[in-house]
């Protein structure tokens, strides 16, 4: 491996960015170092956080054939990794009434007929960065399975890497999303304790705590804030804060 | 032994009555099978096409997910999963080139050599239960109801994979004996419904409809019973565009009869996904209540 000293901490190490060598500093995000390298990114980046499906990579390990995929915002970079950017991939959103259409599996062979065609090669899934099980919920939605489609594919992002690697041409987070909006919408039972809130919020229950809030100075504010007690990362439903005074 | 069972796309949409009344009958016989977790699409034909190893990952795979699922055997109900596991199987078995470049694709998935056998559900019924288990399980013997079997193709062809011999099957008129009806066979019983030429050559496939329909009629059944969404399709919904006289053939999934002559709850065998005249005759022979006509 190539590694050369620097002034600041971290090593450089060098990564292909579409065929091109780069010396970047290494624990830096692919994100991170494309930028080092000098590219500005004008598309192709959204949240920065992970969750915006924007910065998609495509790589590959020096010594190994096997096509890997990544968040560019999320996953750091390795020596000698080969990568490019794959922003945007075309696939067509079909459109249809929301309202008028009835969430079962005909409306999905109807707007997306090309399902069918999928040969199970699961390319998708294994390109997919949020290790979602494409192929899985393209098979649930064959079957006409609408909530086993929207619970498998409950992690993607829109990336487009699936669509991308599919021999059968399916933009497939398109139909999952098809999917998760009929199911969210018509068929997932409702949440009765939400309708509830709504309503109490509606009929104006809090407006005497915001009105105070409002009323605070930035410092209270900022204390108020820090010092709200928070809801421990490992922790089940069970758990309630000390003192519920907004709800 | 571990039997999984293999659903397929179409019994969980437009075959619920297949499905629903297969599960009910097995229910009621105290046999178990376990669905798998996760499966995809067999393909719903076996690809021809001797280099054509792409068409054989969905049923390779769906024999994987019975192999992980911890199988010896897998089962399932339509005539054309049926068709396409096996020779998958097979494909798999003794291809061992094949073999290599399938299970070298898919490195995500663990080697498969063919170890799970694939079982048509009638062989389950045959093999694993008995039709003695059956009659002496009968809550209401369908006496007197002449009913035929229909085949079709994918049971009984090509005969590495048949579940009965190719020329003089037996399987289905066993089966219907051992439900207390009275087997009779007819001259079309092996003969092809017509398969996809209803969407290609929607003439051609009519003809395989009226010729199926009028030698059942010749022989005198009341009723077809048969394997196939397909079949079904062909041979039952397809009579109206015949206008037939004396009125429809009713045409059964061989299930859906397994399933009243044990008694099984009737909304289980799901009458109204059956085309005209099923439901009728079942009624007028006493055999189910009559429904509140709409
Ligand atoms: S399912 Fe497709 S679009 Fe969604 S995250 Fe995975 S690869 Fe990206
Ligand atoms: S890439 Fe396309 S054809 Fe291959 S498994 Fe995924 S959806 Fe099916
Ligand atoms: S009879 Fe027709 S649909 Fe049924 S198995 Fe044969 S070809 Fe298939
Ligand atoms: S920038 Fe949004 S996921 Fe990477």
């Amino acid at each position: 491996m190539t590694t050369v000293k620097t002034g600041i901490a971290a090593e450089l190490i060098p990564i292909y960015i579409m065929g091109k060598r780069y010396l970047v500093p290494e624990a830096l995000t692919i994100m991170k170092a494309i930028e080092y390298a000098g590219y500005q990114f004008i598309r192709g980046c959204g949240c920065r956080g992970g969750v915006c499906g924007a910065c998609s990579t495509v790589f590959r390990r020096e010594g190994d054939y096997k096509i890997y995929s990544g968040l560019a915002c999320q996953t750091v970079v390795e020596p000698n990794m080969h990568l490019a950017q794959i922003p945007f991939y075309p696939a067509l959103r079909r459109p249809y009434d929301y309202a008028a259409a009835v969430a079962d599996g005909a409306i999905v062979a109807q707007l997306y007929p090309e399902v069918f065609r999928c040969v199970a090669c699961n390319a998708c899934t294994k390109i997919c960065p949020m290790d979602v099980q494409v192929m899985d919920y393209i098979g649930a939605l064959k079957r006409g399975d609408l909530a086993l489609a929207a619970s498998i594919s409950f992690d993607c992002i829109q990336c487009g890497l699936c669509a991308s690697r599919c021999m059968a041409e399916i933009p497939q987070y398109h139909v999952a999303q098809l999917a998760r909006r009929l199911y969210g919408g018509k068929l997932a039972p409702r949440a009765e304790h939400l309708a509830a809130m709504v309503g109490r919020i509606s009929s104006g229950a809090y407006r005497a705590l915001l009105g105070e809030l409002k009323t605070m100075s930035a410092k209270q504010l900022r204390e108020v804030y820090t010092g709200r007690q928070m809801e421990p990362a490992m922790t089940d439903e069970s758990w309630r804060p000390d003192e519920n005074v907004g709800l | 032994m571990k039997i999984s069972y293999y659903p397929g796309c179409t019994l969980k949409s437009k075959a619920r009555n297949f499905e629903d009344s297969a599960l009910a009958s097995l229910a009621a016989l105290g046999f178990e099978v376990t669905e798998l977790e996760r499966w995809n699409c067999c393909g719903a034909l076996f690809s021809l096409t001797t280099d054509d190893l792409l068409h054989q990952l969905a049923p390779v795979r769906v024999l994987i997910r019975a192999q992980q699922a911890g199988a010896g055997k897998v089962t399932t109900l339509c005539s054309q999963c049926y068709n396409t596991l096996a020779r998958a199987n097979r494909l798999m078995r003794e291809d061992e080139e094949k073999r290599n470049t399938l299970n070298q694709f898919m490195t995500e998935e663990p080697d498969y050599h063919g170890q799970v056998e694939v079982v048509h559900f009638l062989q389950l019924l045959r093999d694993e239960i008995g039709w003695e288990r059956i009659r002496a399980a009968l809550k209401r013997p369908l006496t007197g109801l002449k009913v035929a079997p229909f085949y079709g193709c994918m049971l009984l062809r090509p005969k590495e994979v048949g579940i009965d011999s190719p020329v003089k099957p037996s399987i289905l008129m066993d089966f219907i004996a051992a439900l207390g009806a009275t087997p009779t066979d007819f001259a079309a019983a092996e003969e092809c419904c017509g398969a996809y030429q209803v969407l290609a050559a929607p003439e051609a496939g009519l003809k395989r409809t009226r010729r199926v329909v009028e030698a059942a009629r010749a022989s005198g059944v009341d009723a077809l019973v048969l394997s196939c969404p397909l079949c079904e399709y062909n041979i039952g919904k397809q009579q109206q565009e015949l206008a037939a006289p004396g009125g429809a053939l009713p045409v059964f999934y061989f299930s859906q009869l397994l399933a009243v002559a044990l008694g099984a709850a009737e909304e289980s065998c799901r009458f109204d996904l059956n085309a005209a005249g099923a439901r009728e005759l079942l009624e007028e022979r006493g055999l189910i209540a009559a429904a509140a006509r709409k």
